[in-house]
């Protein structure tokens, strides 16, 4: 029996990556990681900051997300997400560029906790990069 | 009658207008044909959305306690209107359209006694809008510098509407935007965002049983702010791809009008030119007959 399933990754401006073979995939969710293999449960959940680990037959590959949601059901998976990068070209100074945003998000004075949380994430994840 | 000179100059600005109108209806067919690439781009991700709100939404045990972008805020009162219309003329009745659209509605409200205000994105709308609705508006976004629509500015839209709903400056909202069918028909739309329209579900009412994580509430008003940048990206991915459509057709017509005045012109150039000929002619004869 097969052990793959469906993996979509969208984002508004287009449909992202559409893989087929995959055997696991592990998702920074909200509550810490979740790894997701065939027959998971339908589930739903929002990820916070952190790197998608996409696991298939044709190789394995690496995103660094910033938010976004998760939907499995009958065997597809869909993350919905507005920022998302392959860490194949995810370079320095792109690297950079993003650490610097979150930082100063992080240090307007009206933050909540909630984002503050996440931007914390943010910049835990990005320095983690190196 | 024009003489002979006017005529040519007049059948040369003509041809040259015809010119303008001809490139201008070849690049926007070339736009045309991205926006609605990305306008079909686009929509999985808004309708992925939807879906998961939907399955969301059903799941809601506690319709009183559901977030207040869901349910609203308990009034009818204050109404929002985002009327997005494109910050370049020249396109047919593309503006015009979304203006008629949003006044009829803008009169509905004012003769059930109800608050208006608005909020223009692109600055042909704030154009038409500012002497009629002027003490209306709000606020004011245009995105000229933005080659194409692009999630991050329709986030900036969301994030204002979302701030101006938490300290609850209106309880509805409403967008007003064209919908692109074809390069002929776009139909103006009004869609209500806040609260969300949850009825028309037919097709969502899947059984499934869904896992949360973290529960249904916290990913729901994690969701929703989201959503509504969506819907409005959404928005203006139809409304790009509809303006490049509208002024298309537009384009289109004005070269067939200037090539058919060109036609009439050049007609009544060699009218006159013959008249002058012939004009001449007798003046020779006659003379010629008199002596």
């Amino acid at each position: 029996m097969s052990e793959e399933f469906k993996v979509e990754i969208v984002n508004p401006e287009k449909s992202f990556l559409v893989k087929e073979d995959v055997l696991e995939v592990v998702v920074p969710a909200f509550e810490g990681e979740m790894g997701i293999l065939k027959d998971h449960i339908s589930i739903i959940s929002f990820l916070k900051p952190g790197i998608i680990k996409i696991l298939s037959k044709s190789g394995d590959e690496n995103y660094y997300i910033e938010d976004g949601i998760v939907e499995f059901k009958n065997n597809n998976l869909s993350i919905l997400t507005s920022s998302i990068f392959n860490l194949k070209d995810f370079d320095k100074s792109k690297q950079q560029d993003l650490l610097k945003l979150a930082e100063e998000e992080a240090n307007k004075p009206e933050i909540n906790d909630q984002s503050k949380y996440l931007v914390d994430q943010k910049i835990e994840v990005l320095k983690s990069l190196n | 009658m024009a003489s002979l000179d006017d005529l040519k100059k007049r059948i040369a600005s003509v041809k040259s207008t015809q010119k303008i109108t001809k490139a201008m209806k070849m690049v926007a067919a070339a736009k045309l044909r991205r926006a609605q690439e990305s306008a079909e781009k686009g929509r999985p991700y808004s309708e992925k959305m939807n879906n998961v709100i939907l399955n969301l939404s059903s799941g809601i045990s506690d319709k009183e306690n559901a977030p207040k972008l869901l349910s609203g805020s308990g009034n009818d009162k204050v109404h929002l209107c985002v009327v997005m219309t494109s910050d370049r003329g020249l396109c047919g009745g593309f503006n015009s359209n979304i203006i008629k659209k949003a006044k009829s509605y803008f009169a509905k409200l004012s003769e059930e006694g109800k608050d208006l205000k608005i909020v223009t994105v692109g600055s042909k709308g704030n154009d038409q809008l500012k002497r009629a609705y002027g003490d209306k508006i709000i606020a004011n976004m245009s995105f000229k510098e933005s080659k194409n629509a692009n999630y991050f500015d329709a986030e900036k839209v969301g994030k204002m509407v979302i701030e101006k709903f938490e300290s609850e400056e209106f309880d509805v909202c409403t967008i007003f935007y064209n919908q692109f069918k074809n390069v002929i028909t776009q139909i103006p739309q009004a869609q209500q965002i806040i609260p969300l329209n949850t009825e028309n579900s037919e097709e969502n009412k899947s059984e499934d049983n869904y896992e949360f994580e973290p529960d249904e509430d916290e990913i729901l008003s994690n969701l929703l702010p989201k959503n509504i940048s969506t819907q409005i990206f959404k928005a203006m991915l139809e409304n790009s791809a509809s303006e490049q459509g509208s002024r298309m057709s537009a384009m289109d017509n004005a070269t067939r009008n200037a090539g058919e005045m060109v036609d009439k012109l050049t007609i009544e150039y060699n009218r006159s030119r013959q008249a002058a000929i012939t004009k001449e002619l007798i003046e020779i004869i006659s003379g010629a007959e008199s002596l």
